[in-house]
């Protein structure tokens, strides 16, 4: 709760901070501040490590809630940290991006520390109205125009559905709250409504999370939108709505039917398939990140499967897949901001003019692909070893060869950077791209090698 | 309001918005103007509301008519940024077709 009420008033901050000239210190203030809140954040772990409170029944501070929090303010801080040179040309409107990216930092822990629908559907549109303001920011740009649109237009869709599917589950229950809508579902004697409302839920948060076949208008929004907001969107909201479907079906439903697995085993495969397959022959390499979370979408939807134990696994997951993300974009960002496309050409011989963002971006490709020493492979392993305890061994296998196939356009970016010639020359970065690209590889490792880290923050 | 709700049946209630809903679901799918697309989502939003009101009165519970104001609000913010998109897309293309944003493909 204090962490949700200080997020919301340092973006009020944000916003003022405009008025009195504050521009050129709003980044490090807004970066300072969020430290902070993270460090309120873990605190609350010190002061009580099994906390479970709840607020006027509309905020529950779990330790779940709290851990992805945690997460999601830490990629804030990333990318807000970028945003500084990012927006250099826009020097005026500085406060506003800074402004939407805090409020939709307070839409994503309210996706995560809800305990009534009402809460839930307001943190979603929080968020989402925020990044549709961020796709179509570049407003003189027809791509950036093409994005928000398109984006728009799917997720309003998506938020009607989720509103109806809410709508259904009060009709069936009586109630919006979470822990009273738990105990109904247990017992027999609801009407149809409520397993529809149930499925219409589910097919909102499966457009929100890019998942086949609601994926579409993902490869297009990723592609048009600047690649600050691409970034937003490929890690922190694809993390926000995988953690908010998972607390949806843990908390509303006991257990699932096996006709509700086979349909998310079906969703699985199709979106990691569908995904990787079509990322092998793209060449802009924001639509390629586009189809790969796509495919990581796919992986942790695993994470449904083991319902109650697969927490910490997905948590696990997330973070290593956000991480990565980060520094990935850390470098692209850096790369294609001169350039108004993002062809693989770009890329070339980045391994000789600058050595450490090419290495960077390496590590956090190889950690996509799930290769050893990188948490990428460990969170799939112990994606693997959860979905082999439930009993889905062939999901496991289409997931392995899936993995496969993903280190092919992997590389094809690794190769360009280190064995094609380079056609400009070594131009000077700015230190923040080193900053956030180094750190969040470390983390990356960090995690990779001690994982318990994070799996036992949720146990 | 209680005797209205018996006569009629919930069930009817339920089919109305249903189907006020699916026009919506249709005229996004198929309209190919943005302000008739935007209109359509409007009334799947406003068939949901429709529902919740009639629920609320189902339940005999408040709870339901103050979700609605929530879900006004926030089809409002949304509405005002989907405009504002709008406009910088006909600034730059000159039309609100969406069958003109074809620009990326691949």
């Amino acid at each position: 709760m204090q962490v949700l009420i200080t997020i919301v008033s340092l973006g009020v901050f944000c916003l003022l901070a405009e008025i009195f000239n504050l521009r050129k210190l709003l980044v490090p203030v807004t970066v300072i501040g969020l430290l902070a809140i993270l460090g309120i954040s873990l605190n609350l772990w010190a002061i009580d490590p099994s906390m479970d409170e709840k607020y006027a029944s509309m905020i529950a501070v779990d330790s779940f809630s709290n851990a992805f929090s945690s997460l999601f303010i830490i990629l804030t801080i990333f990318l807000v940290a970028l945003s500084g040179d990012f927006y250099k040309e826009n020097q005026t409107k500085i406060s506003d991006f800074i402004a939407i990216k805090v409020f939709l930092l307070s839409g994503a822990v309210a996706m995560v520390s809800f305990a009534n629908l009402s809460m839930f559907f307001l943190g979603i549109e929080v968020l989402s109205i925020a990044l549709y303001v961020l796709a179509a920011s570049r407003r003189l740009d027809v791509k950036s125009n093409e994005a928000g649109m398109k984006y728009f237009l799917m997720g309003s869709f998506a938020s009607g559905i989720i509103l109806f599917g809410i709508c259904l589950i009060y009709g069936a229950t009586g109630y919006f709250d979470l822990a009273a809508i738990k105990d109904l579902s247990s017992g027999a004697g609801l009407p149809i409504w409520f397993p529809i409302g149930i499925t219409l839920m589910i097919i909102g948060m499966l457009f929100k999370i890019a998942a086949a076949p609601f994926h579409f208008w993902a490869p297009d929004v990723y592609e048009g939108s600047p690649a600050m907001t691409t970034a937003t969107m490929s890690t922190l909201a694809k993390v926000v709505a995988m953690a908010a479907l998972y607390k949806i079906l843990s908390s509303m439903t006991s257990s699932l039917t096996p006709t509700f697995e086979m349909v998310i085993v079906v969703v699985s495969i199709l979106s990691m398939t569908i995904g990787n397959i079509m990322a092998l022959r793209q060449d802009n390499v924001k639509r390629m990140l586009a189809f790969s979370g796509i495919s990581h979408a796919g992986f942790m939807l695993m994470a449904i499967l083991s319902l109650s134990t697969a927490a910490s696994t997905l948590l696990y997951y997330t973070a290593a897949y956000a991480l990565a993300g980060i520094a990935s974009f850390a470098v692209i960002i850096y790369i294609t901001r001169n350039k108004d496309n993002e062809a693989t050409a770009n890329f070339n011989g980045l391994g000789k003019t600058n050595p450490l963002l090419a290495a960077v971006l390496t590590a956090s490709l190889l950690s996509m692909a799930g290769i050893p020493i990188f948490s990428g492979f460990f969170a799939k392993f112990m994606l693997f070893t959860d979905t082999i305890k439930s009993g889905y061994l062939f999901l496991v296998i289409i997931g392995v060869i899936n993995s496969i196939i993903s280190v092919g356009y992997y590389f094809k970016l690794i190769l360009a950077m280190y064995t094609k010639e380079a056609a400009e020359e070594k131009q000077a970065v700015p230190f923040v791209y080193y900053f956030v690209a180094v750190v969040s590889i470390l983390l990356n490792i960090l995690i990779g090698i001690h994982p318990s880290l994070v799996t036992n923050l949720l146990n | 309001m209680n005797n209205i709700l018996n006569e009629i049946g919930i069930e009817n209630y339920i089919f109305l918005s249903v189907l006020l809903f699916c026009i919506g679901v249709f005229g996004v799918l198929y309209r190919r103007n943005a302000i008739i697309v935007f209109m359509s989502i409007e009334i799947m939003l406003n068939a949901v509301n429709l529902l919740f009101v009639a629920f609320s009165t189902y339940h005999q519970d408040a709870e339901g008519q103050v979700f609605v104001f929530f879900s006004m609000a926030v089809a409002a913010a949304e509405v005002a940024v989907g405009l504002a998109i709008l406009v910088s897309v006909y600034r730059n293309l000159g039309s609100i077709d969406i069958d003109n944003l074809k620009n990326l493909k691949g």
